[in-house]
């Protein structure tokens, strides 16, 4: 328990490019497919994942020493989906059309593996400190996942981006003649495949850019 | 619409058209990991309907007789707590606990009951059975078993029989869908993947193709629920004409 992990700058920084949970851990698979047809659903299931990646992580730092190996698991879910029914709760009271349309991938927080793989990894061994900066650093890679994801499936498919907040439309309607929105993109096979090539993309960029340092 | 039938359309409905893995992207995670053999893949997807039906039937059963507001069994206690209480007793805020914890204890159940009496299937489990614990789609049906417990009315009401049926068709669609996938996969060791898509990039497009495979099934419930509404002569001429339209185009 006493072992020195990695500091908690270092932690930060790799949550957010090096360890990206989404594209280099391939973790958290279920919301940032689901939720990833519009930039506003996946701010906010990024938003809920920062809220209880932070919760958690915090109070597994303080009760480390407590945890008993074989329940270790049982103690970070059950921490994980005490913090999940408040996020669900407040969405549901002061964000109720976007608490409907995430429907059930709010309470799926429980099972995502960021945030078990998180307490198991740094929480359940490192100080609050540590703790809160990885919790930071991963759920800001995590959301940054989601927002590229996101961002190329709500331009492709509805033309928009951050469609009702900003009203923001990137591909203009004056000539729709000369557009039409994939409606597959919004669809489940577009996430499938949006993120399939977007991984390879990422694949090949570090790829091309360690040959290059070495 | 008689009652076999309306658990046909269920089972239908759960299995291929709203399949858990490529319509709401549950179980995403061994979908991707334990996909590469036929066996293995075939072994997940039995151990996932095995622990999904368990919990399923205790988590209705959690919910029906205790979560839900006014449940039968909180309601008993709380008369006898204080008596002149008119209040609804309304414990849903602790379903997700509850659904952890059930799901939890379902997983070591099944667990420790395969291991005393089929040791063989344990062996063939291996390590599959104590990771399902963290698979969304568990999780993912208790929800939707709770969604047709508290406030649904008719037939959107589900007893513990839909719930069942819903659950075991949810883990045999997985299955199919994992079965599948991990077919594929068997047969693209021998292609020439671009290196950077190896691995979970193309697998993730294979499904993004299996899903729009699939998506063929879509408006198949609407008429499938209009053919058995219809009386029996009715739909047996449908499918006669259906039938015999080839050999009138010869």
């Amino acid at each position: 328990m006493n072992k020195e992990g990695p500091t908690s700058l270092e932690r930060f920084i790799g949550g957010i490019l090096p360890e990206n949970p989404i594209y280099r851990q391939i973790l958290g698979m279920c919301p940032t497919l689901a939720v990833t047809n519009s930039m506003e659903g996946a701010m906010t299931m990024a938003g809920a994942v920062m809220f209880v990646l932070v919760c958690s992580n915090i109070l597994i730092s303080l009760i480390r020493h407590l945890l008993k190996p074989h329940l270790r698991i049982l103690v970070f879910t059950l921490t994980i989906a005490t913090f999940v029914t408040i996020a669900d709760r407040f969405l549901a009271a002061y964000m109720y059309d976007m608490s409907k349309q995430l429907g059930p991938y709010i309470p799926l927080i429980i099972v995502n593996c960021v945030i078990i793989a998180r307490c198991e990894i740094c929480a359940s061994k490192q100080g609050v400190f540590t703790a809160i900066s990885d919790a930071v650093g991963q759920s800001l890679g995590f959301g940054l996942g989601l927002a590229s994801i996101a961002t190329v499936r709500e331009i492709l498919g509805f033309g928009t981006w951050f469609g009702q907040w900003l009203g923001w439309r990137v591909i203009p309607v004056t000539a729709p003649e000369h557009w039409s929105t994939w409606v597959v993109m919004i669809l489940p096979p577009g996430a499938f495949i949006t993120l399939g090539l977007l991984m390879g993309a990422v694949n090949w960029i570090a790829e091309s850019r360690s040959r290059k340092v070495a | 619409m008689s009652y076999l039938a309306s658990i046909f359309v269920l089972a239908v409905t759960t299995a291929l058209i709203n399949n858990m893995v490529l319509h709401y992207f549950v179980g995403i995670c061994p979908f991707i990991g334990v996909s590469r053999k036929v066996d293995m893949a075939f072994g997940m997807g039995a151990a996932v309907t095995f622990v999904v039906s368990v919990a399923a039937a205790l988590s209705w059963t959690m919910t029906y007789f205790v979560l839900s507001p006014g449940a039968p069994l909180t309601a008993w206690i709380w008369r006898m707590v204080n008596p002149s209480s008119t209040a609804v007793v309304d414990l849903s805020i602790l379903n997700y606990i509850v659904y952890i914890f059930v799901i939890a204890s379902a997983v070591q159940l099944v667990e420790m009951y395969v291991r005393k009496f089929f040791p063989a299937l344990y062996k063939a489990f291996g390590v599959f059975l104590p990771l399902i614990t963290t698979n969304c789609l568990i999780l993912f049906v208790c929800l939707e078993i709770m969604k047709h417990i508290a406030g649904a009315t008719g037939p959107d009401a589900w007893g513990l029989d839909k719930a069942l049926i819903y659950a075991v068709f949810a883990g045999l669609g997985f299955m199919l869908a994992i079965v599948i996938m991990a077919g594929i996969r068997e047969e693209l060791d021998h292609c020439d993947v671009p290196k950077p898509l190896k691995g979970p990039g193309i697998t993730l497009i294979i499904a993004g193709i299996l899903a729009l495979a699939f998506m063929g099934f879509t408006g198949m419930d609407n008429n499938l629920l209009k053919l058995m509404q219809k009386d029996a002569p009715a739909a047996n001429e449908n499918a006669v004409s259906q039938h015999q339209s080839p050999i009138t185009d010869n």
